[in-house]
């Protein structure tokens, strides 16, 4: 069959739009992070009543909620793949490293949708707003890539156990627990209305977080994945 | 030229060793049935080949003019279909062929993905669901995905399954085709299937023989 071949970035897309199109059709993922996130801040909004929290702990809120309702969904991207027998052909099919950007690129899209979502609903019920925009928008930047980054070389992980579910947020948690101290850090500075210098440190531990944790998981997608 | 060696091949799920020391070659050209009672590790076989599984004990190598393969040279050129493979059920059959393809560094055209499916005779089908398909029209659509490889390596486990009789001619002229040019491997009990291979090898303590 008379053929031509494409580059690296095309066979990426591929991956990605193979994934958002499945995503379309079954709403698997999108449900479940979506919901998730829309039914924990009415919870947290309805308990919290009158009392208005500091700015630092609705900082903190907003990436509990941002955090629980992306370990609803992003294991999914390989957890379907192997549950529904599709990954050995997959395996034949291409290179480890267009398998991990596609998936991570999916799953950023995926929490970029869940940002869009979370932040109006969070606006809404706490009545507060970053007073600092661009220092937010930095802030979530960094830390969905980071995110995106680690959650899917964990479901790559996990997707080979038995016990998917509680595993993938049992082991994202401390792989995580230093982007998510540096995104809390951002978020609190950005509500009060800070300014650069102050987030020059989470934000450097964010973005060596992203290099290295990226890095680490291209290294080691090969070996997870073909196991 | 491109060859497959197969050296003491051992494979064991814990204690329970399904085969051990299976050592054979084949090169280009050649074809290779294997058979043998139901769980006597047709299909392992397989696996180990493609290397989907790894093996417990022994090696498989894939070389080409003597120098040796890795697992990304050679899956290139390497094709399988199976029962327990799976396609996109939420795609159609045209955007599961034009996955697999661009994934692979490809990029075919419509008309390309038709003929493909008229060949393996799903014409006029490029655009259902993958979920409304028969389980014989799935497994003809796996060797239309097998065939946009055009594959050095053909490994084909259970090749006539739930295919009726047009089904069974059309695969059974793929493989007669492909067998002239590639290394062909099938797993069955099919004794029809049998003139498929140049040599059979019978798992479940019979050794291997030509035939």
């Amino acid at each position: 069959m008379p053929t031509t071949s494409v580059n690296w970035a095309v066979r990426v897309w591929a991956v990605v739009r193979k994934d958002l199109t499945t995503e379309f059709r079954t709403r698997y993922a999108f449900n479940a992070v979506v919901m998730f996130a829309v039914v924990t801040l009415t919870m947290i909004s309805l308990s919290l009543g009158l009392n208005e929290p500091s700015k630092p702990v609705l900082a903190s809120l907003f990436w509990v909620v941002f955090f629980f309702a992306a370990m609803s969904g992003l294991a999914q991207v390989f957890v379907r793949e192997e549950e529904a027998g599709t990954a050995p052909i997959l395996k034949l099919s291409s290179s480890g490293s267009v398998i991990f950007f596609g998936k991570m690129l999916f799953n950023l899209l995926l929490l970029t949708i869940l940002a869009v979502v979370i932040i109006p609903l969070f606006i809404v019920f706490f009545e507060t707003a970053p007073a600092n925009w661009p220092l937010f928008l930095v802030g979530l930047l960094s830390a969905l890539i980071g995110l995106a980054g680690s959650t899917t070389i964990i479901a790559a992980i996990i997707s080979k156990a038995t016990v998917k579910g509680a595993l993938f947020t049992v082991l994202s948690f401390p792989a995580l627990m230093p982007l998510l101290v540096a995104a809390v850090e951002i978020t609190s500075v950005s509500f009060v209305g800070g300014g650069f210098e102050e987030i020059l440190a989470p934000l450097q531990l964010l973005v060596a977080f992203d290099v290295v944790m990226i890095t680490l998981s291209v290294m080691l997608f090969d070996f997870v994945w073909r196991l | 030229m491109l060859k497959l060696d197969v050296n003491n091949l051992g494979k064991r799920f814990g204690a329970r060793a399904v085969f051990e020391d299976i050592s054979f070659s084949l090169e280009c050209g050649q074809s290779l049935a294997v058979t043998g009672p139901n769980g006597s590790g047709k299909s392992t076989l397989l696996r180990l080949i493609t290397g989907l599984l790894v093996p417990s004990s022994g090696k498989v190598n894939f070389t080409e003019n003597k120098k040796k393969l890795d697992f990304d040279q050679y899956r290139k050129r390497l094709a399988i279909v199976a029962p327990y493979l799976s396609l996109y059920s939420s795609l159609t059959a045209a955007e599961n062929l034009k996955f697999f393809a661009e994934v692979d560094g490809r990029r075919v055209e419509r008309n390309d993905i038709d003929n493909l499916l008229a060949e393996v005779g799903l014409d006029g089908r490029a655009d259902d669901f993958v979920s409304a398909y028969s389980s014989g029209m799935l497994q003809r659509l796996k060797y239309a995905v097998a065939l946009l490889k055009n594959p050095d390596i053909l490994i084909v486990d259970e090749p006539t399954v739930n295919l009726d009789e047009n089904g069974k001619g059309i695969v059974r002229d793929i493989i007669s085709a492909r067998r002239k040019n590639a290394i062909v491997i099938i797993a069955t009990n099919e004794k029809e299937d049998y003139p498929l291979a140049d040599n059979i090898c019978q798992l479940g303590g019979q050794g291997m023989g030509g035939r």
